[in-house]
């Protein structure tokens, strides 16, 4: 029954492909990126493997260590390795990261197409739902809810995916207005397919490309303010090797123990840049209009 | 311009209507009324009846909403449930704090980003270049808690160049007009005040503005790039205009217009922040309230501190809009 509208459909041709790849070899953003990002998954992914000491047993014989061939990174004030901590932390905030964005992502393609596809009152109720979302400074949102949740990483996730919500929807909401226009979809419509059909086949294949820019840029910022939580006291609760927290004790041994406070930090910092640089890669290969507004 | 201005405020009344309806039925979500929280474990069973009939907490959820709204805009949020202070009091105390430091971030985050930005703009794919848009990834990708912590570390604790923290030094006193204290040194001409605030301002500010100074940078390169590549700079610089002036007086003006609407939207990432940097620097501002309120469940507080917020915040947002239609003739006031 589809079969003119699959015929006017766009369809990639493998010739693209090729020269995608051949731009995402030249793109230095990408490649720094993805080596820093494949290093972190490695750090989480071989955590057990790698970290020398457990991330939360205590040994009072050696706190507030500096660092020193035996603890790379030195000890915290319990004695734990820093540098066994930020291997596991890096597993959570990957974890978190990803999970929060992902909700972020799923509630934003869903209230985006809802709006962008049906239009008229839908559009506006869900357009004002956003509307009021943005209308919140971001922590102060994800404040509330973990405030309604009660503090915990696994809530400070669900907030921070919430937080993200609205910046999806607006995204998904634009793509999809310009796809629903186009004549492969009126003709999906015209040869009598049904609105899922025609959102799962024809809209929303169309409109990855920014989904999956915007999903990579924002998972540093979601791993960023998942962090914050937990540094404000909202989300991990001790002895959890989480970076966030990691950062709100080492602040109380600034003066004496300022590597407690400088690792996880950079921790944090090394995976953000990774994916800022994946992003921005991934935008300038998606969106050749937006090519040199990064880095 | 009047009547844009007038049709845009009109607007914002059901967003802060629905910030208004989000705050408070998210506060009524959370298990325990502010009854409870007010007796604690002394009073009994009747003694709570009575309090939550004073405070109107039997009457229908709708009810309680129209006098909470009817309260928000008188500015009357309730009793703090921590210091028994009207909240409101509260958070006025702690907003020009806040507002003296977003603002000396933001002029931060402005000054040095678009110097940054023109200036790597200038010098296209030099060595300049690239180095400017490495501290720009780092500037972006940095968590302002941390930088506020490595801030501290050197410039308060290895150099001691500046304090440790707080607002002003300890045991200072001095006279409230706008309750931000270096404007309020300034005007009384209190000038150890004046100083004092200032040296304490310097940090939280460098570091709640580092992000977006590398986000200002970063876009200003950008619009930068394509405007000195345009047809009317190239007449210009034909014509033998200098460089300095192509790029001050020709090139700056148009690369503004995108910076000034990503200023509009630094607004937020400021308030946010600033629960942070408060937190870091022990500074008496409204983000430090928040946190401290939502820790103590002292409800009245958060939901007076975010409606406060998410007006300051849209409101800002429309005073961006406005200038950015009358810096582009291109833009109508439609």
């Amino acid at each position: 029954m589809t079969v003119p509208a699959l015929a006017l459909a766009p369809r990639a041709p493998r010739r693209s492909a090729a020269l995608s790849w051949r731009r995402l070899v030249r793109s230095p953003n990408l490649l720094v990126g993805f080596a820093v990002l494949v290093l972190v998954v490695g750090c989480a992914g071989f955590a057990r493997e790698l970290a020398p000491y457990s991330p939360i047993d205590q040994v009072f014989t050696d706190q507030l260590k500096p660092p020193s061939a035996a603890h790379l990174f030195g000890t915290d004030e319990f004695g734990r390795d820093i540098f066994s901590r930020c291997l596991y932390g890096a597993r959570i905030a990957l974890v978190v990261g990803v999970i929060a964005d992902g909700i972020a992502m799923l509630l934003g393609v869903v209230l985006g197409t809802v709006a962008g596809y049906f239009g008229g009152r839908a559009d506006a109720a869900v357009m004002r739902v956003v509307d009021v979302m943005l209308a919140f400074p971001y922590l102060l949102l994800a404040m509330i809810v973990v405030a309604i949740l009660g503090p915990s990483l696994t809530n400070a996730m669900i907030a921070i995916g919430i937080v993200y919500t609205p910046q999806f929807a607006r995204v998904v909401r634009g793509a999809v207005l310009a796809i629903r226009e186009q004549e492969f979809v009126e003709a999906a419509g015209a040869v009598g397919a049904r609105a899922p059909r025609i959102l799962a086949r024809h809209v929303l294949p169309n409109v990855l490309s920014p989904i999956i820019v915007m999903a990579t840029l924002t998972v540093g910022f979601t791993i960023v303010e998942t962090a914050g939580l937990s540094f404000l006291g909202l989300g991990a609760s001790p002895p959890t090797p989480e970076w966030g927290s990691m950062l709100a004790t080492g602040r109380s041994y600034m003066l004496t123990a300022p590597w407690i406070a400088t690792f996880p930090g950079l921790s944090i910092l090394v995976t953000v840049v990774g994916f800022n640089l994946v992003g921005d890669g991934l935008r300038d290969l998606l969106d050749p209009r937006l090519r040199g507004r990064g880095f | 311009m009047l009547k844009y201005v007038a049709r845009r405020l009109v607007q914002l009344v059901p967003v802060l209507l629905g910030v208004s309806i989000l705050v408070f039925f998210g506060m009524h979500l959370i298990p325990g009324d502010v009854a409870e929280l007010l007796l604690g474990d002394k009073g009994t069973a009747a003694d709570l009846a009575r309090l939550r009939h004073q405070l109107g907490l039997d009457q229908p959820v709708y009810v309680q909403y129209l006098r909470f709204l009817a309260g928000a805009l008188r500015g009357d949020f309730g009793v703090s449930l921590r210091t028994r202070q009207p909240a409101i009091w509260e958070i006025g105390q702690a907003l020009p704090v806040t507002i003296q430091l977003s603002l000396a971030a933001l002029v931060f985050a402005v000054l040095f980003g678009l110097a940054i930005g023109v200036f790597a703009a200038r010098h296209p794919r030099s060595v300049l270049d690239t180095g400017a848009m490495v501290g720009v990834l780092i500037g972006v990708s940095m968590p302002v808690f941390w930088t506020g912590i490595l801030l501290l570390l050197v410039f308060g604790g290895v150099l001691g160049w500046l304090p440790l923290g707080g607002m002003i030094d300890e045991g200072m006193r001095w006279r409230r007009v706008t309750g931000m204290p270096v404007v309020d040194g300034l005007l009384t001409g209190n000038w150890t005040v004046a100083r004092s605030s200032l040296a304490h301002l310097v940090l939280p500010a460098v570091a709640l503005g580092a992000t977006s100074m590398a986000t200002i940078a970063r876009m200003s390169r950008s619009t930068m790039l394509e405007v000195l590549n345009l047809d009317y700079v190239r007449t210009a610089r034909a014509k033998g205009v200098g460089e300095r002036l192509v790029v001050s007086h020709h090139a700056l003006r148009n690369a503004l217009l995108p910076v000034v609407t990503l200023i509009g939207l630094q607004l937020g990432l400021l308030l946010s922040g600033a629960v942070l940097t408060e937190t870091i620097f022990a500074i008496p501002g409204l983000g430090r309230l928040a946190i401290t309120s939502v820790l103590a469940r002292d409800y009245p507080v958060v939901q007076g501190v975010v409606l406060i917020a998410a007006a300051i915040f849209v409101l800002a947002n429309l005073l961006v809009d406005v200038l950015y239609a009358y810096l582009d003739p291109r833009i109508r006031y439609t």
